[in-house]
């Protein structure tokens, strides 16, 4: 479980540039234009490659993906 | 009968919303009652043309043999781990073929069979597709499928509805407080919606022909025809939505919203966000998400900039040639397309972009230059430049 929060946390730094990240797990991605909709998609190939987990385009709402924790969620719940 | 347009239209609507009101107060589930008015008005918006009919009746049914063949893919493709990736592109080539086969046609005769609504009825059905796919979409009926497809407030025009939140509402039953709030909201949508096209947009047609020539032929007059045209554009648009969407809420249904102030947008994308949402973010959706996630998936460029600017183009390509294949619409979709990717890489690349965009006159400038783009990709659309 901590080793997958790791992973994510590394892969949203790596894509999107910012270190903040790795220490507010918490704050809107989107909003503090950490992330762009082309760097979600990334993060969405990117989580495919690496856990094997695929979330389609149009399965999440913004709102469920927001944060680096969230996402931690999301991709614990279907692994 | 044309939808929003003839007075018998609106006489009509008013019997309709009327028994909706009733059934809503009792807390009576309304989806079927707006299936069967759907159903009435598809019938009174064909009858004067037989073919049309049977045309849009064979639509129907060929989309959803095409829906059961995806349901039936998608659920062998869960059960046996393979892929049934092809099945899905053959599927969508087949329900695009109908509307590809008539913006063809039309440029050689007129009288190509087609049927009004063809345009809105095969991006409701590709989302159907698409999500099958996905595994999202998994037990929708027939009879919910076919009421998505023919629900009458969105089927002419827009906004393009989504299936899943529209099932979703069908299986609800609204609370009587529920049921009053949608009422409300519909009524006041509806009238704001009938004040635009009433209203505004006849201002703006009578600016649009009477201006030009009372300013003289040249410049001016150019530049007052375009500007009348393009809020000409707005209001027609803009009051057709707004009415659908509070036809669609009378009847219970929530219908996302198509319009959102777009002449305050400060960039290109800030207006695709704010006009036509409903095309526009389906695009974004089934268009552009899926083809980074297929290029980055397969690392065909070098950069996520480049990919995005490539998405864009596609997107806005494709959008132009869906209002129609002449020069002037694909001109049209190709112009946005490279003032996208001109905004992404702008925002994306350039120092002084990033250091000055809170800044309040780099947004007064980057409004004024939006708005100049904007009204000059009416001019395009309008087939004032070519």
């Amino acid at each position: 479980m901590a080793n997958i929060a790791e992973q994510i946390v590394d892969l949203v730094v790596e894509i999107s540039g910012e270190d903040e990240v790795a220490e507010e797990r918490d704050i809107d991605l989107f909003e503090e234009e950490i992330l762009d909709s082309m760097a979600a998609i990334e993060l969405l190939v990117a989580i495919k490659d690496e856990f094997g987990v695929s979330i389609a385009p149009t399965e999440l709402d913004r709102s469920e993906m927001n944060t680096v924790n969230k996402i931690i969620a999301r991709v614990s719940e279907r692994l | 009968m044309d939808f929003f347009v003839e007075p018998a239209f609106f006489v009509l609507c008013i019997p309709i919303v009327a028994v909706a009101f009733v059934l809503g107060m009792l807390e009576r589930p309304l989806w079927r009652y707006a299936m069967g008015a759907s159903a009435v008005m598809l019938f009174l918006l064909f009858f004067r043309s037989p073919m049309a009919l049977v045309y849009a009746v064979a639509y129907m049914g060929f989309s959803v043999l095409l829906y059961r063949l995806a349901l039936s893919g998608a659920r062998n493709a869960r059960n046996s781990e393979q892929g049934g990736g092809l099945s899905t592109y053959v599927l969508v080539a087949l329900q695009i073929l109908p509307l590809v086969a008539y913006k063809v046609g039309v440029l050689f005769t007129p009288d190509f069979p087609g049927f009004l609504g063809i345009s809105y009825i095969t991006f409701k059905s590709v989302q159907v597709l698409l999500e099958v796919h996905d595994g999202l979409i998994d037990d929708m009926s027939v009879a919910e499928y076919l009421g998505f497809l023919c629900f009458f407030p969105t089927f002419t025009s827009g906004p393009i509805m989504r299936s899943r939140p529209f099932v979703d509402d069908a299986r609800t039953s609204l609370t009587r407080d529920g049921y009053l709030e949608r009422f409300y909201r519909g009524a006041g949508w509806f009238v704001l919606g009938a004040l635009y096209k009433f209203v505004g947009a006849a201002l703006a047609q009578w600016a649009m022909w009477f201006v030009p020539a009372a300013v003289g032929n040249g410049a001016p007059g150019w530049l007052a025809g375009v500007f009348g045209y393009g809020m000409y554009l707005f209001f027609d648009f803009a009051g057709y939505s707004n009415m659908a969407m509070g036809l669609g809420l009378m009847l219970g249904v929530e219908v996302p919203r198509n319009f959102r102030a777009p002449f305050v947008a400060i960039d290109i994308k800030d207006f695709w966000d704010r006009w036509h949402i409903s095309l526009s973010t389906w695009l974004r959706d089934f268009v552009f998400m899926r083809f980074s996630a297929f290029a980055l998936g397969r690392k065909l460029f070098k950069s996520r900039v480049t990919c995005a600017c490539v998405g864009f183009m596609l997107n806005m390509v494709l959008m132009g040639a869906w209002h129609g294949l002449t020069p002037a619409y694909l001109v049209y979709g190709l112009y946005h397309g490279v003032l996208l990717a001109v905004c992404h890489l702008m925002q994306k690349k350039w120092k002084f972009y990033k250091k000055h965009k809170r800044d309040r006159w780099f947004r007064i400038v980057s409004w004024a230059v939006t708005m100049m783009a904007v009204f000059f990709g009416f001019a395009l659309f309008g087939g004032y430049v070519i």
